[in-house]
């Protein structure tokens, strides 16, 4: 059922407690700006969208700069590589709501070309050696889904230590 | 701003696993704030009341604890977010000339939602819920970011661990008193990097209930009335990635407008005791930083100088803080309620001596996007 709620009710010192699930379909319209981002993901680009009063490329993108209160409409390509700004290692399973199991990574990416922070997961790393400051790369999924897992994780670009 | 004060306070127990429901946990501080102030519901002219549906599992979910509130032939309406956030509508409302006396009441029951698929619903849904991030790997990126910027290190981050939940001890209401060190923190079990256990804050039940009235109120009923000084608030963007992760910026901008308010030129110097919303250990640190208790990265240093410990110049948190009680939307105004306490001298065992000005400060938001600082006093000018 799409809409269940279970009722269970446990009794302790003569109070009960009513247990319950609330599982509630919805839908949320993407609006035009994270459309739009997802739709460029499908050809592989990464698009944020620029503040010109404030000079800020935002990624990903948004409707209005909380800066000056702009509206934003136009649309700049950014890199698919970048730069890791702050990072955590997860070591607790939140199997409901965590795409990877633990121990995995989370970072903030700067995108080059991007002047604000992408929250996303860290994948096909070696966890010890999760730098700040350290390059890396979006890894896109096979099949595009329109949403924020299009990009699966983002993965260190090895340094060539040959030839 | 006309002059107003805070007359009366209420507050339960924090602990895990409450059984009263939502109402009963209303009524039991309402009652108790009544009877701090002397008075009876029908001094009270309105009502505002602090829920979240998703906390509480219903939808408007005020109404159904709004008769426990004292609701009923009045004004009643309701704040989602902070306690020190729906603090501040009563004291606009008790400001505009219409009311006299506010009663402000918020509750949580922590224990009975999930915490940690509650919080993932704070992230946009259309863009980074499906991460799955909660309050705690949110906050280990923030905690992460403003160590590695100002070399801050976990040992600090601890400290204020070790201080909080020892001054629980002193607070009955406290949900974690403990006896720990530097070492406890430091092997407790990693949770999300730099963060661990005894770095967090508990899963509280709670309730907590304030009476705000006018100057001429205030004057004709309280013995000990402590007097609404400064109070702002103040917004971050919504998104870590566009924020300073490092600094808080609003958190500054509240505060300086706090004190511009109340005269205050010299925070650490003129304020007596600091209750701050120190969800993590490492956020008491950055937050001394906005609240200009200290320079822009030295918060570690700040915790190490004992300055912030109950016999220092500056006690923050002698109530155990947020890391010792942590009933979410509660937690801001138990900083108020436990500030005034302070102020009327009767915070018994946590008490310091002969505090005359006191702050208060809530966190609204993922990582502290608002700020809400009250300057309180029990002196008039």
């Amino acid at each position: 059922m799409d809409n269940e709620t279970i009722f269970e009710v446990e009794e302790r010192d003569s109070l009960l407690v009513h247990q319950g699930v609330i599982r509630v379909p919805y839908t949320w319209a993407a609006g035009e700006v994270a459309s739009r981002f997802y739709i460029g993901l499908r050809d592989k680009k990464i698009y944020g969208i620029r503040c010109p009063n404030c000079d800020v490329v935002f990624v990903p993108p948004k409707k209005v700069c909380h800066l000056c209160f702009d509206n934003l409409t136009e649309w700049v390509e950014v890199s698919d590589e970048g730069t890791l700004e702050t990072f955590t290692i997860v070591h607790y399973n939140e199997p409901e709501l965590h795409p990877m199991k633990a121990p995995f990574a989370y970072g903030i990416v700067k995108l080059d070309g991007a002047d604000t922070g992408m929250v996303h997961l860290i994948g096909e790393a070696d966890l010890n050696r999760i730098r700040k400051g350290m390059r890396l790369k979006a890894v896109f999924r096979e099949k595009l889904e329109g949403n924020y897992l299009d990009i699966k994780y983002f993965k260190p670009i090895q340094r060539a230590n040959h030839g | 701003m006309d002059r107003a004060a805070i007359i009366g306070v209420g507050q339960t127990k924090y602990e895990r696993g409450k059984t009263k429901n939502f109402a009963e946990l209303v009524y039991e501080v309402v009652r108790k704030a009544l009877d701090d102030a002397g008075m009876e519901l029908d001094d009270i002219d309105n009502v505002v009341t602090t829920t979240n549906d998703f906390w509480d599992g219903r939808t408007i979910a005020c109404m159904a604890i709004a008769e426990a509130a004292g609701s009923y032939g009045r004004d009643a309406t309701n704040v989602e977010g902070d306690g020190t956030l729906s603090s501040f509508y009563g004291l606009m409302r008790t400001l505009s000339g219409v009311y006299n006396s506010t009663i402000v009441t918020t509750h949580c029951k922590v224990s009975e939602g999930s915490p940690r698929k509650l919080f993932n619903q704070a992230f946009d849904p259309v863009y980074e819920r499906i991460l799955g991030l909660d309050a705690i790997s949110s906050s280990a990126l923030q905690a992460r970011a403003y160590m590695n910027r100002f070399g801050i290190t976990e040992e600090q981050c601890a400290m204020v661990s070790v201080k909080n939940h020892r001054n629980a001890k002193n607070n009955p209401y406290a949900h974690m008193p403990l006896d720990i060190t530097v070492e406890d923190v430091m092997k407790s079990p990693l949770l999300a990097e730099p963060i661990k256990r005894l770095d967090t804050s508990p899963i509280s039940d709670g309730a907590c209930a304030l009476i705000i009235a006018t100057e001429e109120e205030a004057r004709k009923r309280a013995k000990r009335p402590v007097w609404v000084k400064g109070v702002a608030h103040c917004t971050d963007a919504y998104r870590l990635g566009e924020r300073d992760l490092t600094y808080s910026n609003a958190l500054e901008m509240a505060a300086r407008k706090a004190y511009q308010m109340a005269g205050i030129t010299g925070p650490f110097r003129q304020i007596d005791v600091a209750e701050v919303y120190d969800a993590f250990s490492y956020m008491e640190l950055m937050w001394y930083e906005g609240l200009g208790f200290c320079g822009r990265g030295e918060g570690g240093k700040l915790i190490e100088s004992g300055k912030t410990e109950m016999d220092g110049e500056l006690p923050v948190n002698p109530s155990g803080g947020v890391l010792s009680a942590h009933s979410v939307q509660v937690a801001g105004m138990v900083r108020i309620a436990e500030a005034v306490l302070q102020l009327r001298g009767e915070a018994g065992e946590r008490q310091v001596p002969g505090a005359k000005d006191a702050l208060a400060h809530g966190i609204n938001g993922i990582c502290g996007q608002t700020h809400c600082i009250w300057i309180l006093s029990n002196e008039e000018s």
